[in-house]
């Protein structure tokens, strides 16, 4: 348990004393999305009735911020110590594989939970907090966190290289967090590209979320939470063979 | 009492190279072993097998009879390695790093250990200085300090003075024989011979990813190696053909190796016998340069 607690330790203290690049700077690029969007579509963009358009925004910028930190908290630090060497460091001493990956997904949703807090927090300036079922907020954001936070771990087992993982970043995290219904209602879409949103987890995560906040949503909370939980466990059993073989760490 | 590591037919291919070639070895506790050859002899690649850094091909591997891949928790905290290139977490200061280290071995509060451990390696004034922040010497120290936070039974050190100052040197093997000392059996690679000739009691010797020679220093100075006594002859005169030892030409010297004094005498007395008379002369030690070298140049043993 020590050193699955230690790890988690140094997982957080990594991102920690480098806070105004993994905390502050993010939350500074929600607050500029947050102001010119709000500013250019308030009043032109209808998603649910009465709903101002800024305020439906929030959620989804909130999660936004958050998956994407946690992606970059496991996957910078992996790739780092990868290619520093310092790796090594881990793969010595006798850490069980799922406290390795436990210590790297956990520190992955703190660093979520805490641009996320920030971003609502920078929000409340911008539109009334409101919450409907606070449990539902919660829920999404550890469990989205944590998708993500894997998702990370997955992509800094694989790359090899900076630019690699970079790759991954903009040809598949982007695109799934932009399409997944962050800036607009999948209602407000063509059929075509509703039917294409269904397919990406990270609709239901924003989706799951913004139900928190509204109590409405796309679809039921209950089924994206059940998606949400599958895919999670889905590349959880990936990320332990993966680390079950020792696959790119113990060659 | 189980050896303090075993290894047993391990094989390792890159592709087409053949890194460790079916390796068998056995060290037994408290010894101080090391672990001789030219670069990619294999040496790195041994040592990663015995820490779980690399995965053999076939053949196992045991720390204190622990087998590194089914009981690898036992396996590794019996087992403190210092790596042979210099790496570190450019985040945290040299304490935070041996506290980081201790933790992930399972120990909670292990500062004493860690403050003597930085003061035998003469870092006690850069505890709380970033790991950016150090010169390579410095950084090598930390390494060393990080493999023996769980106070390892087997400590391998992969060329730890590879570009390191005398005065590192010293500390180092200062500290590390005393550990020795104290029933730690610690395992060494080098470069430098002298280095491994005065603290090794047993030496492997690894070429193409086999061992070519295993046996005590002593044992091996003795087979390879032997006293040499270099001599030259009143106008150059050649050698008088001698019963009691070989000798060589070397320019216009005769370089008669012995292996006990007494010999010396006897080599003597013929060459005055013979009425030569010796110009000039000196005798050298065996050393382990001359083992390395001839053992080397062999071609490989028939297995
Ligand atoms: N990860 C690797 N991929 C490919 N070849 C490797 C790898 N690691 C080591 N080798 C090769 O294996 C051989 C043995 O290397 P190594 O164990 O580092 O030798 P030494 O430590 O004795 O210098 C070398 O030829 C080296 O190039
Ligand atoms: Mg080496």
């Amino acid at each position: 348990m020590t050193g699955f607690t230690t790890l988690l330790y140094k997982e957080v203290l990594r991102f920690w004393k480098v806070g105004f690049q993994t905390l502050a700077a993010p939350i500074l690029t929600a607050m500029l999305y947050l102001l010119i969007f709000s500013h250019v579509l308030e009043g032109h963009v209808q998603v649910y009735d009465a709903l101002p358009y800024t305020a439906f925004l929030v959620p989804g910028l909130v999660m936004m911020s958050l998956l994407q930190n946690a992606f970059a908290n496991s996957s910078s630090s992996l790739i780092q110590s990868k290619v520093m060497g310092s790796i090594i460091f881990i793969l010595l001493p006798p850490i069980s594989n799922f406290a390795f990956f436990a210590a790297f997904v956990l520190a992955a949703v703190l660093r979520g939970l805490a641009v996320g807090l920030g971003v609502l927090l920078v929000t409340v300036f911008f539109a009334p907090l409101q919450f409907d079922q606070l449990a539902w907020v919660a829920a999404f954001a550890v469990l989205g966190g944590a998708l993500l936070g894997t998702l990370g771990v997955l992509a800094g087992l694989w790359a090899d290289k900076f630019d690699q993982l970079a790759a991954f970043q903009n040809f598949l995290i982007m695109p799934l967090t932009f399409l997944s219904g962050v800036f607009y209602s999948i209602h407000s879409l063509p059929p075509f590209w509703q039917q294409v949103s269904r397919y990406n987890p990270v609709f239901y995560i924003i989706d799951g979320f913004r139900h928190g906040f509204f109590g409405m949503s796309d679809v039921s909370p209950w089924l994206s939470l059940a998606v949400v939980v599958g895919c999670l466990c889905a590349l959880t059993v990936a990320a332990l063979l993966l680390l079950g073989r020792g696959y790119k760490l113990r060659v | 009492m189980s050896p303090a590591i075993r290894v047993s037919q391990v094989t390792k291919r890159y592709r087409e190279l053949v890194a460790l070639a079916g390796i068998d070895l056995e060290i037994g506790q408290g010894e101080f072993f090391g672990l001789l050859g030219p670069n990619g002899a294999g040496k790195t690649t041994l040592i990663s097998a015995l820490a779980g850094l690399v995965r053999p091909d076939a053949g196992r591997l045991w720390v204190m009879g622990h087998d590194v891949q089914q009981d690898y928790r036992k396996a590794r905290r019996q087992l403190g390695v210092v790596p042979q290139e210099i790496v570190f977490d450019p985040f945290f200061s040299v304490r935070e790093t041996l506290r980081f280290q201790s933790g992930y071995f399972g120990i909670r509060h292990n500062d004493d250990w860690i403050d003597e451990i930085l003061a035998n390696l003469d870092l006690t004034a850069k505890a709380d200085v970033g790991m950016r922040a150090l010169s390579g010497g410095m950084k090598r120290r930390v390494l060393v300090a990080q493999a023996l936070v769980h106070r390892p039974p087997v400590i391998v050190l992969d060329e730890p003075t590879a570009g390191v100052d005398v005065e590192l040197r010293q500390t180092l093997w200062g500290f590390i024989r005393r550990l020795n000392g104290e029933g730690h059996t610690v395992v060494l690679t080098t470069h430098y011979l002298e280095e491994a000739e005065n603290l090794c009691g047993r030496i492997a010797m690894m070429k193409n990813g086999r061992i070519v020679a295993l046996d005590s220093t002593s044992n091996l100075l003795r087979r390879f190696s032997a006293h040499t006594l270099r001599l030259r002859l009143e106008g150059g005169a050649p050698l008088p053909a001698l019963q009691s030892a070989r000798a060589e030409r070397q320019g216009d010297h005769w370089v008669i190796a012995f292996e006990h004094f007494s010999q010396v005498e006897r080599v003597l007395a013929e060459i005055r016998a013979a009425g030569a008379v010796v110009e000039d002369m000196t005798t050298a030690q065996p050393d382990l340069e001359d083992v390395f070298v001839k053992i080397m140049g062999q071609e490989e043993l028939p297995s």
